[in-house]
């Protein structure tokens, strides 16, 4: 185990700790340390697994039937592109699209310089707004392709800057 | 302290905001507001106040509705009611705070309308906006108006009377109270609420828990959030009444992870209540005890479904299971358990205070009362609305929202999510209530309504709405999970243009299946925007099958973009923005002027849309076509 493995498991047991170790608690558990760490950490499986006497399997199974839950390191900006309903009849899609073109990856990764992720959400609920893209918690309402490149170029030269 | 003297405190506590003597700057703070950039405004009214040296009280309140004008800034002169003014940004607060407070000119032209029942200097009220007008605000009515993070405000307004009179009552007659009133579950299903509790209350087995859903999961819809941030406290105390009817004392509140405000707004308000004496042992001094404890959803649509949602708060994968056991005997850890929505409790506080049969007044003979919706989508204005049940589709598009956004043609409503159906033109006189809408194909649903125009495709929108639910579904029933699969396979076919007439009688029959052999109310009724869109629309897939045109130019594999060469000024925006290179200078020369025009290769086109976005609009060249061959005969106008 790497260092930084073993400050994950003692802050994991930290947060199993503060919920107490039962099955009802494991998806605040989960939530808190997706609010630490940005994602799930492989090891924290197995340390919460320890911890509440239940499989690891078990604890993976609930971990993926959540949208909320990611197990890879998010970028430095993440980007949510909504796509309810409001948005998409707005071309929603579109602007998802442009933005996936724009960085070259789909929905769900992130770039290999770490500088975006890029998730698609079902509602942000600023429908009166759409489409909708969120950068960080910034907000850009009624936004086109058109107007992509301007919006990622902004964060790219604060980067470079 | 009695009730009494902390109703007394908080009255003094609005009566000093209202009265105040120095300038009152209130701000339309919920999640929508902050999306539209509200907080920029208010820095930029700090920014005014500091810099003219001017005191002023600042308060941050919820959403009062008209999502079209935020951001919404409210400003209040001693003496004088608050003024609402729409649209403001940063440059906007600050002419209007040096126009009104420091010249006294009200500023007419930025204001939307005056918070009270009179006229200022020709601004009228704002509840005779055309939008704000027909609607009877209820559940919302404190929303916009006071500020969610004081209580006092709240009880000024006369909450937690409904829960006070409740105590006075037996739980017995509260249920029959809520009965009387006819109020029926507001999350969509429509059940009757009393009926439900007295299911619950009579169930045997200790302890007995109530849940309140805010698990907002349609897309497009807000109604939950926006209580909940702007007036925690009508739920809250709507879950006391609830609690006291049924005989529990453990409160849960189920809400999304995604709506961080309105957690915040909870957990405040709930320390709030503690501190009053309105939570935990003996409440208001009587022998009722309750409490509620926060559970944040991990993102799962199918959570909305009730035994979804208890699983989930056992900490497990959230999957329907069977019914019976029915929640109200065997819900949470096996225990009597009773699900309400947010609005739905949010309802409570009015109906005992008022008493059923003014609450009754309101709605139709089938649906009494108000019913919040989140009105969006391709229409002038967009916003949260309260109106009474049975109130016309058509006056809702038309009066409150003001008619299709740039005078477009109406093509369809949309109600009930990913559960509901689209109400055609033809049906624009329905009045919304549960059977009328289940009737027409649709469902009341929670409240979205999104609003389609001539330029929304119906196959696209059903091939949305089945790739949402085909996503969410949880996979343990085979129909729901293979079967939406299909569905969308089919859907992907049509609008790629190589769908077979055929393919209509499949989509319908999968369909039966899906409804007749899934548990839960994800899968039954999953294939409804389908069927809807098939039932109303169905010209509009043949015409993707049989033409391989889509007449609202949305099917991407059915467009295509051209430049008309006798329009292009040869500017040479659409190649420089074009993202995939699929834009050439021709040889030829442009009409008017100097320069060559410019081409677009159909087979590197993505069709996304940029060169017709970032055509000058005074050569407006840029046209979009369906089918996407030139050879076809049809085409479209713009």
């Amino acid at each position: 185990m790497n260092p930084d493995e073993t400050d994950i498991v003692k802050q994991v047991e930290k947060i199993v700790e503060e919920h107490g170790p039962y099955t009802k608690s494991l998806i605040p558990i989960l939530q808190d340390i997706q609010e630490e760490y940005g994602y799930v950490p492989g090891v924290a499986i197995a340390t919460i697994a320890g911890r509440l006497g239940i499989s690891g399997d078990v604890i993976y199974g609930v971990t993926t039937f959540y949208s909320q839950f990611r197990f890879n390191s998010p970028g430095r900006h993440h980007i949510k592109a909504c796509l309810g309903t409001a948005c998409h009849v707005r071309r929603g899609s579109m602007l998802l699209e442009a933005i996936e073109r724009r960085l070259g990856i789909s929905h769900g990764e992130t770039t290999p310089d770490g500088l975006f992720s890029l998730e698609k959400v079902a509602c942000l609920g600023c429908c009166a707004l759409a489409p909708v893209i969120v950068v960080d918690d910034q907000v850009f309402g009624t936004c086109t392709p058109a107007k992509v490149d301007g919006i990622l170029s902004r964060y790219e030269g604060e980067e470079s800057a | 302290m009695g009730f009494d003297a902390v109703r007394k405190r908080a009255k003094a506590s609005w009566d000093g905001l209202v009265s105040s003597s120095i300038p009152v700057i209130y701000f339309g703070a919920a999640s929508c507001g902050r999306a539209a950039g509200v907080m920029a405004v208010k820095e930029a009214a700090v920014r005014y106040l500091d810099r003219t040296d001017t005191d002023a009280r600042l308060v941050d309140v919820g959403c009062i509705g008209p999502c079209c004008y935020e951001p919404l800034v409210y400003v209040q002169k001693p003496g004088r009611p608050p003024i609402c003014y729409s649209n403001m940004d940063p440059d906007g607060i600050e002419t209007l705070l040096e126009g009104y407070l420091a010249s006294d000119d009200p500023m007419g032209d930025m204001a939307l309308g005056v918070l009270g029942d009179e006229a200022v200097d020709g601004i009228p009220p704002l509840f005779e906006h055309p939008m704000l007008a027909p609607q009877v605000r209820l559940v919302l009515r404190n929303c916009g108006i006071i500020d969610p993070t004081e209580i006092d405000h709240s009880i000024a307004h006369g909450g937690y009377e409904g829960i006070r009179k409740a105590l006075s009552m037996t739980p017995e007659e509260v249920i029959e109270e809520v009965k009387a009133s006819g109020l029926r579950g507001r999350g969509g299903a429509g059940f009757s609420t009393g009926t439900k509790w007295a299911f619950c209350r009579d169930a045997e087995g200790e302890p007995k828990y109530l849940i309140c859903n805010a698990d907002e999961g349609d897309p497009g819809a807000f109604m939950n959030r926006s209580l909940l941030e702007g007036d925690p406290h009508t739920v809250l105390e709507g879950m006391l009444i609830a609690g006291y009817a049924i005989g529990c004392r453990h409160g849960y509140v189920y809400i999304r992870a995604e709506y961080p405000l309105a957690i915040e707004r909870l957990i405040h308000a709930i320390e709030q209540m503690r501190a009053h004496g309105l939570l935990g042992e003996n409440i208001m001094g009587s022998d009722f005890c309750f409490d509620i404890e926060i559970k944040k959803g991990a993102g799962a649509f199918v959570c909305g479904e009730e035994t979804a949602l208890m699983a989930s708060i056992e900490g497990k994968r959230g999957m329907p299971r069977t019914r019976p056991p029915f929640p109200a005997t065997s819900g949470v850890w096996g225990k009597p358990t009773n699900i309400n929505n947010v609005e739905t409790l949010g309802s409570l506080a009015n109906i005992i205070r008022m008493g059923a049969e003014e609450y009754a007044m309101q709605g139709s003979d089938t649906a009494r009362g108000t019913k919040t919706f989140s009105l969006v989508g391709k229409v002038k204005r967009t916003g949260l609305i309260e109106v009474p049940l049975g109130t016309p589709v058509k006056e809702i598009l038309f009066g409150i929202g003001g008619g299709i956004e740039n005078d477009r043609q109406f093509k369809a409503v949309q109600t009930g999510g990913p559960s509901g159906g689209c109400i055609p033109r033809s049906k624009l006189d329905l009045p919304v209530d549960y059977e009328s809408l289940q009737e027409a194909g649709a469902i009341m649903g929670s409240g979205g309504m999104i609003v389609m125009d001539d330029e929304t495709c119906m196959v696209d929108v059903a091939h949305y709405f089945l790739s949402f639910t085909q996503a969410e579904s949880c996979g343990k029933c085979a129909p729901c999970r293979i079967g939406t699969k299909r569905m969308l396979d089919i859907l992907g076919k049509i609008k790629d243009g190589n769908g077979e007439m055929g393919d209509l009688d499949e989509l319908e029959s999968l369909s039966w299946t899906i409804q007749n052999g899934s548990l839960c109310a994800l899968g039954q009724t999953a294939p409804n925007p389908v069927l809807t869109t098939l039932r109303y629309f169905r010209d509009e897939f043949e015409e993707h099958i049989r033409e391989g045109r889509c007449r609202a130019r949305v099917c991407k594999p059915l467009i295509r973009y051209e430049i008309v060469e006798e329009r292009c000024i040869g500017c040479g925006a659409c190649q420089k923005r074009c993202p995939v290179d699929a834009i050439l200078e021709t040889s030829r020369p442009v009409t008017k002027g100097k320069g060559k025009t410019r081409a677009i290769d159909p087979k590197l086109c993505v069709r996304c849309g940029i060169c017709l976005s970032v055509c000058p609009p005074s050569a407006d060249a840029v046209e979009k076509f369906s089918p996407a061959t030139a050879e076809v005969a049809g085409g479209g106008g713009r």
